[in-house]
C-alpha cells in the first residue's frame, strides 16, 4: 500500500490541473472533480493507516531532486520524496478528511460565485501542498511545501480581492509568515551546513549526540521560527484573525484545521532537534502557553463570529505548542486531531450561519435555534467538546495536556491552562446565548441551508463526539491501542484518567458556561455595565492589545518611511533643485545647459566622491 | 584564425546591416515589421547555431586576446535569447513612436555584438571596445521615442554618464597598463602572481569596481538606472535590465575571478560593502515607487545585489549559482516587462496605479505578472526561489552568515513591495473595463518567459547542471 502513498497529494494536484486546463467553464464539473479526487486521497489515507496501525513500519522513498556535485564530491543535494510513519498517516487523514467535506460544503456555500472554478482549484492546489508537506521526509521539501500552503493561503484569503480588507488581510497573512520563514530558511541551511543533511531520519541519527550544545539552541530557535509564524503563535499571530476574510469554508480548512496545525506537525516532526535542547522545549512551553492565554482574552470581547473563532483557534494552538514543549508529542498531536475536528465544525456551522444571515456580528442574529436547528445544535456539540465538556472529543485532549502539564512539573502553566478552559466555555457560551438563542436581534430571515452543507456538519459532529475516545482507557482495554499507537511504534502509552485534573478542568469549563449563562442568557448581570466599570480593559482587548497598530506603526512609518527618506534622498536631494530637465530640452542650447542642471552634476558626484571614498578606505 | 570563435558576432553585424541597407533600397521595409521578423528568423537560427560552436579555451582568435571559452558561449546564448524576447516584445510597441522601424531592429544587433564581444574578451582594449559599442547602441535605443522628451533626456544622461564611467575605467586600465606592461587578461594576473604589489594596483581596482559597477548598476553607481530605465522604450529597458547587466557581469566574473585573484584580500571589503550598500538601497527604495519602470529598476538594482554573493563566495559553486540565477533572472525579468509592454500597448501609461483591476480585464496578464513578480521575490514553486536558496546556500557554506541573513532580510522586504503591485493588480475596480488586447507575439514571449520560470523551478535540475559545468571548465 505504502508505495501508493505519492498518490495522495497526487490526486488533488490532478484535480487543480484538470480544473485549470479543462472544467473551468463547467462549474459543477469543476466542483465534482476536486471533491472525488479528495475522496480518493481519503481513501487511500485511510488504507495507508490502517496499514501502519496492522503493520508498523516506516517507509521512506525518495528521488534526488536537484543533486550539485563539485570535484566529484555532493556538495548539495535536494531530496523529494515521502516518509510514510504513523504520524504522517494519521495527519494525511485529518487532512484529506476535511478537505473532503469542506469541499462538499463549498458547493452549497460557493453557488452562484464568480469564481466557483477558480475556487475549486486553489482548494485542490492547497490539499496537493499541505499533503506534500506531511508526508516530507525532509527540511527542504517542507520549507518549499511550506511556501506553498502560504501561497495557496494568500489566494485563498483573497478570493475575494475586489475587497481591499481581503486584499490587505492575504498580504499581512503572506508577510508575517515571511519573517518567520526568514528564521526557518536560515535554520535549516544551518543544519544543512552542520550536519549536512536536510533529512529528518538522517539528521536524527546525529542531532542526538549534541544535546544541549549552543549550535543546536540557535538552530532549534530558527527553525521554530517557522513553527510561529505558522501556527500563529505570539508576535506573528497577527495574521490569523485577518485572514478571516477568505471565504468561510477557507477559514475551517486552512485557518482552522490543517494548515495553522501544520506548525505543530513541524514541531512533531522535527522532535528531536527541539527536544535535544532544554531551553528550546522551555521556549516552545511558554509561547504556547502565553498565545493560548493572550488570544483567549481577546476572544472574550469580539464582536465577529469569525473572529471569535479565529482567536479560539490562536488559543488552542497555543496549547498544542505548549503540549510539545512541555515533551509530550502524543497530547500535542491527539489535541489537534480532535480540535480539527470540533473547530472545522465550528468554522462551517458559523458558515451556514453567515450564509443564512448574511451578516458576521453576533449581535445581529439570535433566534436561530428553530430556524436552523441542525446548524445549531451540531454548533453547540462542537461549542461543548471545545469547552473541553465529558464526553466530547475535547475532554479527553485538553485533559491529556492539563496532565502533562503537571507531570512535567509546569505548574505555572497548568494553572494558565486551567484558566483557559474557563475563558474558553465563557466566550464560546456567549457566542452561543447572544448568537443562536434568544431573541432575533436583527431582520434575519435565516433558513436551513442545503444537505450538501449540513452533511459535512453532521459527520463533523460525530467525529467531535467520539474522536477523543481512542485515547481512553476503556479504548485500550477493547483493543490494546491508544493515540500513541497511531504515532509511534513502541508500546503505547496506557492512558489514565486523573480524575482530580479532569474534575477541575471540568469546574472550569462549567464555570465558564454558567457566567456565560447568567451574563448573556439571564442577563442577571448587564455585560454592556461591566464593560463601562473596567472600560480600560475592555478597550485594550477591543483592540487586540494593539499589537497590530504597533507592527502597523513600525512597518508603515519604519520600513515605508525609510524607503521614502532614501528615495527622497536618492532623488529629489541629489537630483539637485531641477525637476524639469523636460522642460529645458525644449529651449535651445540643450546639452550646454543640462550641464548645469544640477541632476546630472550631482550624479557625477556621487560617483566621484564614492570613488574617492573607497580610495582612502582602500590605501588606508 | 579561428573564424568560428568570432562567428556569431559577425552573424550579429551582417544581419544588422542586412536590415539597414534593406531599409535603405525598400524605404517601406524601414516602416514595417518585415525587419523585426527578419531579426527574430536571424536570431533564432544564430540561437540553433551557437549549440553546435565549439567552445573551450582553445578556442582563440589574434593571440588569445579573444576567446570562445563555455563561459562566452553561455552567455552569447543568454543574449541571443534576450534579443529574441526584445525585438518580439517590440513589434507592436513601436507603432506610435516611430515611423523608422527597421533602424531599431538592426540597432538591437550592434548592442549585441557589443555584449558578445565583452563576453569573449580576454584583453582590455577588446573589452572596452565591446562595451562602448554596446553603450552607444543602447543611446541611441533608449532616445529611439524622439517625441517623448523623457526617451530624449533618458539618452542624454545615459551617454553622458556613460562617458563619465568609461573614463573611470579607462583611468583604471592605463594604471593596470602602467603597471603591468600588459593588457591581456592572462598576462596582468601572470605578473601579479610573481608578488610585486603597488599601492596604485589597489587604485586600479578600484576604477575598474566603479566603471564595471556602473553597468550592472551596483549602489552608489546606480542613480542612472531609474531615469534612463524610465526613459528608454520598454522592449529596451528590459533589454539594459537583462543583457547589458548580464554583460556587466562576465566582465565582473572574469576580471575578479581572473585577473585579480590575487588580491582577493583587498577588493572584498570593498565589494562586501558595496553588495550591502546595494541590497539595502534597492529594496528599500523600491517600496517608495509609483513607476512600474522605476520600480523594476530598483528591482534590478537589488537583483544586482543577490548576484554578487555569488562573486563573494568566490568558489566554483558561488560561479555557477550565478549563471543560473542569470538565467531565471532573464526569464523573470522578460516576462515581467513584457507585462509592462503589454500595459502601456493597451493604456499608454506604466504606473503601478495603472493595474488596477486588471485581474478582470485580463486574467492571462495578471497569471503572467503573478509568475513573475514571485520569482523575482523568490517565491516557489517559481525559479526564484531555487536560484535564491543556491546562492544563500553557497554564501552560509563559504562563512558569510551575516551577508546570507541581509540578503534574506532584505527579500523579504522585497517580497513586501512585489505584494503591493500585485495587490494593486488583483484588487479594485477600474473604470475602464474595456479588455485587454495583446498581440500574438508579445503573448507568446509571455508564455515562454512564464512557463521556463516554472520549468526552471520545478526541475531546476538540468539548468543547475548546465550551470555547474560552465562554472567548473572556468575555474
Amino acid at each position: 500500500m505504502d508505495q501508493f502513498a505519492w498518490l495522495i497529494p497526487t490526486l488533488p494536484l490532478a484535480a487543480f490541473l484538470i480544473i485549470v486546463a479543462l472544467t473551468y467553464r463547467f462549474k459543477l464539473l469543476s466542483a465534482i472533480v476536486a471533491t472525488s479526487f479528495s475522496l480518493g486521497s481519503l481513501i487511500l489515507a485511510i488504507s495507508i493507516l490502517i496499514q501502519k496501525i496492522q503493520n508498523p513500519k516506516t517507509t521512506e522513498t525518495f528521488i534526488n531532486w536537484l543533486t550539485i556535485t563539485a570535484n566529484q564530491q555532493t556538495v548539495l543535494t535536494l531530496q523529494m520524496g515521502y516518509l510514510i510513519d504513523p504520524l504522517a498517516a494519521v495527519m494525511c487523514l485529518i487532512v484529506t478528511l476535511i478537505a473532503t467535506l469542506v469541499l462538499l460544503y463549498s458547493i452549497g456555500y460557493m453557488k452562484g460565485d464568480e469564481g466557483f472554478s477558480r475556487y475549486f482549484a486553489y482548494i485542490s492546489l492547497f490539499t496537493f501542498s499541505m499533503l506534500g508537506l506531511v508526508i516530507s521526509n525532509n527540511y527542504f521539501q517542507t520549507f518549499v511545501f511550506w511556501e506553498l500552503v502560504g501561497l495557496c493561503s494568500y489566494l485563498l484569503i483573497g478570493f475575494w480581492f475586489f475587497k481591499p480588507e481581503a486584499a490587505d488581510a492575504s498580504k499581512k497573512a503572506f508577510i508575517t509568515n515571511r519573517w518567520a520563514d526568514f528564521g526557518f530558511l536560515v535554520g535549516i541551511i544551518g543544519l544543512f551546513t552542520v550536519f549536512g543533511s536536510f533529512n529528518f531520519t538522517e539528521l536524527s541519527a546525529v542531532i542526538g549526540l549534541h544535546q544541549n550544545t549552543l549550535v543546536l539552541l540557535i538552530l532549534g530557535l530558527l527553525v521554530f521560527l517557522g513553527p510561529m509564524g505558522k501556527s500563529a503563535m505570539f508576535p506573528f499571530h497577527v495574521w490569523l484573525p485577518d485572514a478571516m476574510e477568505g471565504p468561510t469554508p477557507i477559514s475551517a480548512l486552512i485557518h482552522a484545521a490543517t494548515m495553522v496545525a501544520a506548525g505543530i506537525y513541524l514541531v512533531a516532526r522535527g522532535y528531536i532537534l527541539f527536544a535535544s535542547v532544554d531551553s528550546v522545549m522551555i521556549v516552545i512551553a511558554y509561547i504556547g502557553g502565553f498565545t493560548a492565554l493572550f488570544a483567549a482574552t481577546i476572544a472574550l470581547v469580539q464582536r465577529d463570529i469569525k473572529r471569535i473563532l479565529a482567536f479560539s483557534t490562536l488559543s488552542q494552538l497555543g496549547y498544542m505548542m505548549m503540549a510539545l514543549g512541555v515533551g509530550s508529542m502524543t497530547s500535542g498531536m491527539f489535541h489537534l486531531t480532535t480540535h480539527a475536528f470540533f473547530k472545522a465544525l465550528l468554522f462551517l456551522g458559523a458558515g451556514s450561519i453567515i450564509h443564512a444571515v448574511h451578516d458576521q456580528d453576533i449581535f445581529n442574529m439570535g433566534g436561530l435555534v428553530k430556524k436552523m436547528p441542525i446548524t445549531v445544535w451540531t454548533f453547540v456539540i462542537g461549542s461543548l467538546a471545545l469547552s473541553g465538556i465529558f464526553p466530547l472529543a475535547g475532554f479527553w485532549s485538553k485533559d491529556e495536556i492539563l496532565t502533562v502539564t503537571l507531570q512535567h512539573h509546569f505548574t505555572g502553566l497548568f494553572i494558565l491552562g486551567t484558566l483557559v478552559a474557563f475563558l474558553t466555555a465563557f466566550y464560546m457560551f456567549r457566542l452561543i446565548f447572544i448568537a443562536l438563542f434568544g431573541d432575533k436581534r436583527s431582520n434575519h430571515h435565516a433558513h436551513e441551508s442545503s444537505w450538501t452543507m449540513t452533511l459535512p456538519l453532521l459527520i463533523l459532529a460525530i467525529l467531535s463526539i467520539v474522536a477523543g475516545l481512542v485515547n481512553t482507557p476503556w479504548f485500550y482495554q477493547w483493543t490494546g491501542m491508544s493515540f500513541s499507537t497511531f504515532l509511534f511504534f513502541k508500546e503505547p502509552e496506557i492512558p489514565v484518567i486523573h480524575w482530580s485534573i479532569a474534575g477541575l478542568s471540568s469546574l472550569a469549563a462549567l464555570g465558564g458556561i454558567f457566567v456565560a449563562w447568567i451574563i448573556y442568557a439571564k442577563q442577571h448581570i448587564s455585560a454592556d455595565k461591566l464593560a463601562e466599570r473596567f472600560k480600560g480593559a475592555h478597550t485594550l482587548l477591543l483592540n487586540k492589545y494593539y499589537i497590530d497598530e504597533l507592527y502597523g506603526w513600525v512597518f508603515n512609518k519604519g520600513m515605508i518611511g525609510l524607503g521614502k527618506v532614501f528615495n527622497f534622498i536618492d532623488h529629489t536631494l541629489i537630483d539637485g533643485f531641477f525637476d524639469g530637465t523636460a522642460t529645458l530640452i525644449r529651449s535651445t542650447g540643450i546639452q550646454l545647459r543640462l550641464f548645469q542642471t544640477g541632476r546630472l552634476q550631482q550624479y557625477a558626484l556621487v560617483l566621484f566622491v564614492a570613488i574617492a571614498a573607497m580610495t582612502i578606505w582602500g590605501v588606508r | 584564425m579561428n573564424i568560428s570563435v568570432v562567428s556569431l558576432e559577425l552573424a550579429a553585424l551582417s544581419i544588422g546591416f542586412l536590415i539597414i541597407i534593406f531599409g535603405l533600397i525598400f524605404p517601406s521595409f524601414r516602416s514595417s515589421k518585415t525587419g523585426g521578423y527578419l531579426a527574430i528568423i536571424g536570431l533564432l537560427s544564430m540561437l540553433i547555431g551557437s549549440f553546435f560552436l565549439p567552445a573551450s579555451n582553445t578556442q582563440t582568435f589574434i593571440n588569445a586576446f579573444y576567446v570562445q571559452d563555455d563561459l562566452a558561449l553561455f552567455f552569447k546564448q543568454l543574449f541571443i535569447l534576450a534579443a529574441i524576447f526584445i525585438n518580439a516584445m517590440s513589434l507592436h510597441y513601436l507603432k506610435p513612436y516611430t515611423k523608422n522601424k527597421g533602424d531599431y531592429f538592426a540597432l538591437t544587433f550592434f548592442a549585441l555584438t557589443g555584449m558578445m564581444v565583452m563576453a569573449s574578451a580576454a584583453e582590455f582594449i577588446t573589452l572596452y571596445i565591446g562595451l562602448e559599442l554596446m553603450t552607444f547602441t543602447f543611446v541611441l535605443l533608449t532616445a529611439y521615442k524622439k517625441q517623448d522628451l523623457k526617451s530624449g533626456e533618458a539618452g542624454l544622461k545615459y551617454i553622458l554618464l556613460s562617458a563619465i564611467s568609461s573614463g573611470v575605467l579607462l583611468y583604471g586600465l592605463s594604471l593596470l597598463y602602467g603597471l603591468t606592461g600588459k593588457l591581456d587578461f592572462a598576462g596582468i594576473s601572470s605578473v601579479f602572481s610573481l608578488g610585486a604589489t603597488s599601492p596604485l594596483v589597489v587604485w586600479a581596482i578600484i576604477m575598474l569596481l566603479s566603471g564595471l559597477g556602473f553597468k550592472i548598476a551596483l549602489v552608489p553607481f546606480h542613480m542612472w538606472t531609474p531615469d534612463v530605465y524610465e526613459g528608454a522604450p520598454t522592449p529596451i529597458t528590459a533589454f539594459l535590465a537583462v543583457g547589458s547587466k548580464a554583460a556587466g557581469f562576465i566582465a565582473f566574473i572574469r576580471v575578479f575571478f581572473h585577473v585579480f585573484s590575487v588580491y582577493t584580500s583587498i577588493f572584498m571589503p570593498l565589494l562586501i560593502t558595496l553588495t550591502v550598500l546595494t541590497l539595502l538601497i534597492g529594496n528599500l527604495i523600491a517600496l517608495a515607487q509609483t513607476h512600474l519602470k522605476r520600480f523594476l529598476a530598483y528591482s534590478s538594482i537589488a537583483h544586482a545585489g543577490y548576484i554578487l554573493l555569488g562573486v563573494i563566495a568566490y568558489s566554483k559553486l558561488g560561479l555557477s549559482a550565478i549563471l543560473f540565477y542569470l538565467m531565471l533572472y532573464l526569464f523573470a525579468n522578460i516576462g515581467a516587462f513584457a507585462g509592462v509592454t503589454a500595459l502601456v500597448i493597451n493604456t499608454g501609461h506604466d504606473r503601478i496605479a495603472d493595474l488596477t483591476g486588471l485581474w478582470k480585464r485580463s486574467p492571462f496578464l495578471s497569471v503572467i505578472f503573478l509568475i513573475s513578480l514571485l520569482s523575482l521575490a523568490g517565491i516557489p514553486p517559481t525559479a526564484g526561489f531555487i536560484g535564491k536558496f543556491y546562492l544563500f546556500t553557497e554564501a552560509i557554506h563559504q562563512g558569510y552568515l551575516w551577508l546570507a541573513a541581509l540578503a534574506l532580510g532584505m527579500s523579504l522586504v522585497a517580497i513586501y513591495y512585489y505584494l503591493m503591485v500585485l495587490r494593486t493588480l488583483l484588487s479594485g475596480t477600474n473604470e475602464e473595463t474595456k479588455s485587454f488586447i495583446i498581440p500574438f507575439s508579445l503573448r507568446l514571449v509571455m508564455i515562454v518567459s512564464a512557463g521556463m520560470t516554472l520549468v526552471i523551478g520545478i526541475w531546476p535540475g538540468p539548468f543547475t547542471d548546465i550551470a555547474l559545468r560552465i562554472a567548473q571548465s572556468f575555474l
